[in-house]
């Protein structure tokens, strides 16, 4: 360990840290059970119904399975991260 | 009462073998009847392990097939009271046993009066940990604190409370305190938590092990090991003991080594 590397290694979160959070993100892909293939039919299902109350980007559309805390703070549960940007409103035809 | 423990872990080389002898020695150190069976079909280690490879004559898969009694089969350790190593078969494949004859087996081990039938599953998640789980009244998963071994350890916990397996302890093994510490390896809470599971205990990375599988020995005989220490400890809360876990000390540094570090600054 040199004197500069004392002010470098601060930014980088050790190997441990990463480790941990590498694993974690793994293991809620690999406990849900589910498929790429799947998610890509879970998203091609959504575009489709989306699509008939407004026009989406769907180039910029980001569908993922990731984990965020549950409601009793308990710990993390999976959720279903859609982001998808809106262009314009369609008409619906409302009766 | 006797009661069938199945040593897993999924992934391959975290040390279930070296585990299982470990524990069955220490187990029989103590007064208990212990029987040892590698369910390894077609990759037999625990004999090696063990120091008892030159005394095979039948194995699990002649057992199961009728070609000898379950008696004849037992390999009985010369060196520690109440200990049997029911070896693998080795030129044979994992299906050469199902889950109903291993859970027959596991009953007629239990007729025989063992107090504890520990047996050593092998890596994967296939046949042969179907069959090695097949007679089981718990299940031990060993780990190490590396990502792979772990995202393994869970895919093998859900495995196993899928067949009725509840409630797994955790072995976390070659925990290397000085990386720990560095926080260069995840630690103890990390795992735990991660995996959401009992520990059942630590051991340390240490060169013992090693030594004691080169010479056959298992290390939990050595007074002098760390490791050895860390798996008389799991053994008394098998017992049913309550143990607190062993504390992490880093290896006091040897003059060289502080000499280095007062240059290094």
């Amino acid at each position: 360990m040199d004197f500069f590397s004392f002010f470098k290694k601060k930014n980088t979160p050790p190997s441990g840290t990463v480790a941990k959070d590498r694993l974690k993100l793994v293991l809620v892909h690999d406990r849900v059970n589910c498929s790429s293939q799947v998610l890509e039919m879970l998203k091609t299902d959504i575009i489709k119904v989306i699509s008939n109350y407004m026009e989406i980007d769907e180039e910029e559309l980001d569908i993922q399975i990731t984990q965020t805390e549950s409601d009793d703070k308990s710990g993390t549960v999976p959720v279903l991260y859609a982001n998808i940007p809106i262009k314009s409103m369609r008409k619906v035809n409302q009766d | 009462m006797s009661e069938v423990i199945v040593i897993t872990s999924g992934k391959g080389g975290v040390g279930k073998t070296t585990t299982s002898a470990n524990l069955g020695c220490g187990l029989a150190v103590l007064g208990k009847k212990v029987a040892l069976v590698d369910a390894d079909i077609g990759l037999r280690n625990l004999d090696v392990v063990m120091g008892l490879e030159n005394r095979i004559v039948y194995d699990l898969v002649d057992v199961v097939e009728g070609n000898c009694r379950l008696k004849q089969a037992l390999i009985k350790d010369k060196r520690f009271d109440g200990l049997f190593l029911l070896p693998a078969a080795q030129t044979r494949d994992k299906d050469a046993v199902s889950p109903e004859q291993m859970q027959k087996l596991c009953d007629n081990l239990k007729e025989e009066g063992f107090d504890y039938i520990i047996i050593d599953c092998p890596a994967g998640i296939e046949q042969g940990f179907k069959n090695a789980i097949a007679g089981a009244d718990r299940a031990i998963v060993v780990t190490t604190p590396e990502v792979s071994a772990v995202r393994d350890a869970d895919r093998i916990i859900g495995l196993l409370e899928a067949n009725g397996l509840n409630n797994p302890t955790l072995i976390l093994n070659r925990l290397r305190i000085d990386l720990v510490n560095r926080g260069e390896m995840m630690n103890i809470e990390d795992v735990t938590e991660i995996l959401a599971v009992d520990i059942l205990g630590v051991v340390p990375d240490d060169e013992s092990i090693v030594i004691a599988t080169n010479k056959g020995e298992p290390a939990v005989s050595n007074p002098e090991s760390r490791a050895g220490q860390a798996y008389r400890n799991i053994v008394q809360r098998i017992m049913g003991e309550e143990v607190p876990l062993m504390t992490f000390e880093e290896e006091p540094e040897t003059f060289m080594e502080k000499l280095k570090k007062l240059f290094r600054r």
